[in-house]
């Protein structure tokens, strides 16, 4: 069997679960096996969805000590659910929460462990993947050697197919708490706040911003495009106050939306280490040497203080 | 208090990187070796801790003799003892935990810091294995830290927001970046690493989990277009062509 633990939030399945549990899948049915999907928490509302994405089995593990994360309470938990279905693959989303727990999981279970992959398969029953290494300046496959291997997998990378199956539901027991460290408290950063690793649509900026309260002329086109704000490490490291959560890089974050709209970014290696692996990329750019413009599919060499308040026109009159 | 700060020597972030004939490994000949960025971050609260807490710190690594020059500039930033636990470079981050907890083991440390991913098989893994292997409390992605009587309370980033976790101490904790200020070596600090040995020790073999099959560069992008006129047109185009040929709108 494989098994996917699939994270909820608000009563549903995080979409980056549903990629993993749609891809898992499909290697299910390459190889042969059955897909159940996993939930750990004080109650799996939500749960039910994974059988519209291919889950055989639901397997639910719920307790009141399972109500705050914790990441050895709920790695136990992950290895008991991998050892009492006989799993033999253990795939989880490349969230924060994914990235905490599946490793040590791994740990427990003397499992191999690959992170953040974007490409998936089964060669004689153990997994084959591809994975950006060196922040995605190269591409390494991976094979696995052991006999239970974990996974997890890179938001916005595999689609979602959705595929109804039984869904069986299996109640599994809790490890019963007294866990070495546990969440007291979300800090949350405001109302509507997306993760940029989990965007569609992203407009970064660059140093060529020249201030960070200019940033809002890219709020403003995200928004009329339904996306996110990013920055690259030298308008982060500018003192214009911008957090370092919006930094895309190799010493932030790595993305790969649909769309990616680079703006006064000149594309220094250690930027494009993090969005290279956007499918479409805009460049807007003064500078028609700037390396960005190797990478864009459409590139506009141009003054963004005038191209972008002109993009976001557009782009509300299309959005009517 | 005894610390162990886990540092992990890489390619520097501007490195162009490029394969070996091996067609798996990386081509390290013309690459600069520097810390792991995010190790600096570990690092640096060692050694204030050290200066607020009065705690020992012991910087280790596990890698080639190449990596004694991460532990040296480790013992001019204040690292009390620097150890080298000798071993090939395997991709394996099941490996390196395994050794970094065969060597942690028994001896006695509170904390245990390193940075929450390195840049090399960015797995961001070593940690939290670590954690589970040594059977202690974990905190990853940290940003803030504070310690207490046997019990640790740190905010680490999450997705969109941030959590406030507590735990026991000993722990495995990994710096992000914000958590403080890395500091730069100075002449006596780095004097005083040259008078200082760096330990040696062999790793014991340990079985690979993960093996890398091939190593390779990210396929290039086709030649993209450049879009004429003044703003408005080009914006238009943009609109256009983002809707109807590129479909992503």
């Amino acid at each position: 069997m494989i098994l996917v633990f699939c994270e909820t939030k608000d009563g549903k399945i995080r979409k980056p679960s549903l990629e993993a549990l749609s891809e898992a899948r499909k290697l299910a049915d390459a190889a042969g096996k059955g897909l159940g999907a996993l939930f750990v928490g004080a109650t799996s509302a939500g749960a039910e969805e994974a059988a519209q994405y291919g889950a055989d089995v639901i397997v639910k593990i719920e307790d009141p000590s399972l109500a705050a994360y914790s990441s050895d309470g709920y790695a136990q938990a992950i290895a008991d659910a991998v050892k009492a279905k006989g799993a033999t693959a253990l795939l989880a989303a490349a969230t924060s929460c994914g990235r905490d727990v599946a490793p040590r999981a791994a740990a427990r279970l003397g499992a191999g462990y690959a992170s953040d992959i974007t490409g998936l398969a089964m060669e004689e029953g153990r997994l084959l993947v591809t994975r950006p290494v060196y922040a995605g300046k190269a591409l390494a496959t991976t094979r696995f050697e052991t006999p239970v291997q974990v996974a997890t997998t890179r938001p916005n990378v595999f689609s979602l197919a959705p595929c109804a199956k039984a869904g069986t539901v299996e109640t599994l027991p809790a490890p019963g708490g007294g866990f070495l460290a546990v969440v007291k408290e979300i800090l949350t950063k405001g109302a509507g706040h997306v993760d940029i690793a989990e965007a569609d649509v992203i407009v970064a900026g660059g140093r060529g911003m020249k201030d960070g309260a200019n940033f809002k002329l890219l709020e403003e086109l995200a928004e009329a495009l339904g996306g996110v704000v990013g920055a690259s490490r030298a308008a982060v490291d500018a003192g214009w106050g911008l957090p370092h959560s919006m930094q895309i890089g190799q010493t932030g974050k790595v993305v790969s939306p649909t769309l990616y709209i680079a703006c006064g970014i000149s594309g220094a290696i250690q930027h494009v280490a993090g969005m290279s692996g956007s499918k479409v990329i805009v460049a807007i750019n003064k500078d028609p040497e700037a390396p960005i413009f190797k990478l864009a599919t459409y590139g506009i060499v141009g003054d963004l203080f005038e191209v972008v308040p002109e993009l976001t026109k557009a782009a509300r009159a299309l959005a009517k | 208090m005894k610390i162990l700060v886990a540092l992990k020597q890489v390619p520097d972030t501007e490195t162009k990187i490029k394969v070996a004939a091996d067609g798996r490994s990386l081509d390290g000949g013309d690459v600069k070796w520097i810390t792991s960025p995010y190790d600096e971050y570990a690092l640096e609260e060692a050694l204030r801790l050290k200066e607020t807490a009065a705690a020992e710190v012991t910087a280790v690594s596990v890698g080639g003799d190449k990596a004694k020059d991460i532990l040296r500039n480790a013992l001019a930033l204040g690292a009390d003892q620097a150890v080298l636990v000798k071993s090939a470079e395997t991709g394996d981050p099941l490996a390196v935990a395994r050794t970094l907890a065969a060597f942690a083991e028994g001896k006695g440390f509170d904390l245990i810091l390193l940075g929450n991913k390195g840049f090399g098989g960015d797995n961001a893994s070593v940690g939290p294995m670590l954690a589970e292997l040594l059977g202690v409390a974990q905190a990853n992605v940290v940003t803030k830290l504070e310690l207490a009587e046997g019990r640790f309370k740190a905010e680490r980033e999450g997705d969109a927001d941030s959590e406030v976790l507590e735990g026991s101490l000993p722990a495995v904790v990994t710096a992000q970046r914000g958590l403080n200020e890395p500091r730069y070596a100075n002449l006596k600090g780095i004097m005083a690493a040259k008078k200082k040995t760096i330990e040696e020790v062999d790793a014991a073999p340990v079985a690979p989990a993960v093996t890398t099959v091939t190593l390779a560069l990210p396929p290039s992008r086709p030649e993209g277009r450049k879009l004429e006129g003044d703003a408005a047109a080009q914006a238009a185009a943009l609109l256009g062509l983002l809707r109807d040929e590129a479909k992503v709108l």
